[in-house]
């Protein structure tokens, strides 16, 4: 089954300077009884996007007209604690197709790859100058390169060489479905059960 | 030969294929589901129009959305009763055993799989939820995983997963009374902060660790991934044989003695070298309660809110926005601070001996008037040993009432949630901002910890309360 492809993006971004941003808060667990993958992105960053009465909380970030774009930037340690997957859907259905930051959450990562969203890893000190540069300029543009893997500040040419796992890129490069590719393993698959009941 | 690590045991015997420059495709033993992140997982099936590959080492049960009063009757939210439905429905379609709502082995996932014998060292176990580590106490390699993921074992039995690096933890010395496996784990989270284990597959070794029971290994093992690992084991040995013997069944296994001699096998080579070795003293250790809002914002429940969170740095905005959140200021005491809810209960302290261990305290007293306790068994069968030891009725006439089985007020999906502002000492494992409910203020800490709040109504240093 064909997924999401990944090639080069070109876009503003979204800044999110909050440092330990856990699942529960990019969705709360009170979103969670779906039984879809759709809808979730009106849900993203529930409780810090609105207020009790139900109103728009226009501190946040996120409700800053002046920010817009394709790329969240977070602070570090983003995407910890429930392997809960649906918070990679509600910032997929939000609009993002990429996440950037200076470290995240294993089970987070996985599960962004495993659904075109590209998590990004620069270092620190290049994550607080984007901060900055952003926060000064909202237009600020970033270019991806997933095939490269580049990350460039286009106003100052700031481009680092980021990390990702040989086998997901091309799966992102693709569109590959990492199902199919087990699929096509059934006899590998079956092999190695009758060889485990018989050593037993 | 190569020295192994009891990690590397487990994962290179279940390594189908290695894919150069790629994952590892690993088999897994045992798939426990539930019903938050199946549905879509399932669907994605019947899209594709192909089975569950291997039912038989699927396990499945209602946990997390469900209530815990009046399960007989149908569930009130429409959303949690349509997802607990979906289950059903799913499993009886695809052949999967589910314990769910109502069934006399009903419970949270990750206490049922390992008290009706699912869970047996050596095996490659996963689930839809990142408590999944809990059954690394048996010397399993268990983790949790996405949605994705669960279609992926559903069709093939299979998962594509990055082989992590290793770290071995070893705690020695001796527990002091009134301290127990769960402060053990917030002791090291907090010395190792939430992100301090990502990337590494912990081992847990050490005399402080074989003294434990089945039941605190599985506490410690489950909140591995509160600090960010991707899971957590402890070698099987006689406590873990003498557990499994006294079940009354181990589905799959006829020969209990063979299987123990196989069992033993399962260690650690001794000259086997870990990417990072950690070691900490368990006399050095008292009752934990955490004051921030993650995991690893912990201290003793005596100690002050360290004035920051960097050493000779000021506080960060992140430090003053967790402590502005809990309405609490650096440098303040904990003890003696008003507390408004107690939950016992959960993947992590929902066993009997953390009902024997909160009875301890209650036995005699009364419950604080201005605390609301949710008491909530792990299980069907928990409660009903708690019913068979007697401890229903210590509970009643101290004034608490006990729930039925699920995941309750940790996660607060389903009634169980904590109001706006309120403090609640919880036996659970995350303290996120709202995790209990908008606006919640969690504080974790140990059953022992969650009792003697429960009793004076203020956060309470258990020591105070237990005499053996």
């Amino acid at each position: 089954m064909p997924k999401t492809k990944f090639d080069i993006l070109e876009t503003t971004c979204v800044p999110l300077p909050f440092e330990n941003v856990d699942t529960d808060q990019i969705i709360p667990a009170r979103f969670l009884s779906a039984t879809s993958r759709q809808g979730f992105g009106d849900n993203l960053f529930r409780d810090w996007r609105y207020l009790k009465t139900g109103e728009k909380n226009s501190e946040f970030i996120l409700n800053n007209p002046e920010y817009s774009g394709k790329v969240l930037i977070a602070g570090k340690n983003f995407g910890s604690g429930s392997s809960r997957e649906h918070a990679v859907w509600a910032i997929f259905d939000y609009g993002f197709r990429a996440v950037v930051s200076s470290f995240f959450a294993d089970i987070f990562m996985n599960n962004a790859l495993n659904n075109g969203l590209l998590p990004i890893v620069i270092p620190d000190v290049l994550l607080k100058k984007l901060h900055s540069l952003i926060q000064k300029n909202p237009d600020t543009k970033v270019k991806i390169d997933l095939e490269k893997q580049t990350f460039t500040v286009l106003s100052t040419g700031d481009s680092v060489i980021f990390g990702i796992n040989p086998y997901k890129k091309e799966c992102l490069l693709k569109g590959l479905d990492d199902i199919d590719f087990l699929l096509s393993m059934k006899n590998l698959i079956t092999g190695y059960e009758n060889n485990k009941s018989l050593v037993k | 030969m190569k020295s192994k690590t009891l990690f590397d045991k487990i994962w290179d015997s279940h390594v189908i294929k290695s894919i150069e420059d790629g994952p590892d495709v690993l088999y897994i033993d045992r798939h426990y589901i539930h019903e938050v992140t199946s549905p879509q997982a399932f669907n994605g099936l019947k899209e594709r129009g192909i089975p569950v590959f291997r039912p038989d080492k699927t396990i499945a049960t209602a946990d997390h959305n469900i209530p815990t009063k009046d399960q007989h009757l149908p569930i009130r939210d429409e959303l949690s009763r349509n997802q607990v439905e979906r289950l059903s429905e799913n499993c009886q379609k695809y052949g999967i055993e589910l314990f769910g709502l109502n069934n006399p082995k009903n419970g949270i996932v990750h206490v049922i799989g390992p008290e009706l014998g699912y869970t047996l060292p050596g095996m490659t176990i996963v689930c839809g939820d990142s408590h999944t580590s809990t059954h690394g106490a048996f010397g399993t390699i268990a983790f949790g995983i996405g949605t994705s993921e669960v279609e992926m074992v559903l069709a093939t039995q299979c998962i594509l997963q990055p082989k992590p690096k290793k770290m071995r933890i070893t705690l020695d010395g001796e527990l002091h009374k009134g301290v127990t496996s769960k402060d053990i784990i917030m002791y090291i989270i907090s010395e190792i902060s939430a992100s301090g284990a990502t990337g590494y597959f912990v081992e847990y070794c050490g005399s402080a660790i074989r003294n434990l029971s089945m039941e605190g290994r599985m506490t410690i093992c489950n909140m591995s991934i509160e600090m960010g690992a991707r899971g957590g084991l402890i070698a099987p040995d006689e406590t873990t044989f003498e557990y499994l013997k006294k079940l009354p069944s181990i589905p799959g296994t006829k020969d209990i003695k063979s299987a123990i001699s196989e069992w033993k096998k399962l260690l650690t080579d001794d000259d086997a070298v870990f990417d990072k070795d950690l070691n900490f003293d368990a006399g050095s250790i008292k009752p934990m309660i955490t004051y921030g809002t993650n995991p690893g914002m912990g201290m003793a429940i005596d100690d002050s809110i360290p004035l920051s969170d960097e050493s000779g740095v000021k506080a960060s905005a992140s430090f003053i926005k967790s402590l502005d959140y809990m309405g609490f200021k650096p440098g303040i005491k904990l003890l003696g601070h008003p507390v408004d809810y107690v939950f016992i209960g959960s993947c992590t302290n929902g066993r009997i001996e953390d009902f024997r261990a909160f009875a301890q305290i209650i036995r005699g007293r009364k419950k604080a008037v201005n605390i609301t306790a949710f008491i909530v068994p792990g299980s069907k069968k928990v409660e009903e040993q708690m019913v068979a030891e007697g401890l229903v009725e210590v509970y009643k006439n101290a004034g608490f009432e006990v729930r039925q089985p699920g995941c309750s007020s940790c996660l607060a999906m389903n009634e169980d949630k904590i109001p706006q502002g309120k403090y609640a000492v919880s036996t659970s494992n995350r303290n996120f901002e709202g995790r209990q409910g908008p606006g919640a203020r969690t504080l974790l800490a140990s059953p022992f910890t969650a009792a003697a709040a429960a009793i004076t109504g203020r956060i309470t240093d258990p020591r105070e309360f237990v005499t053996e």
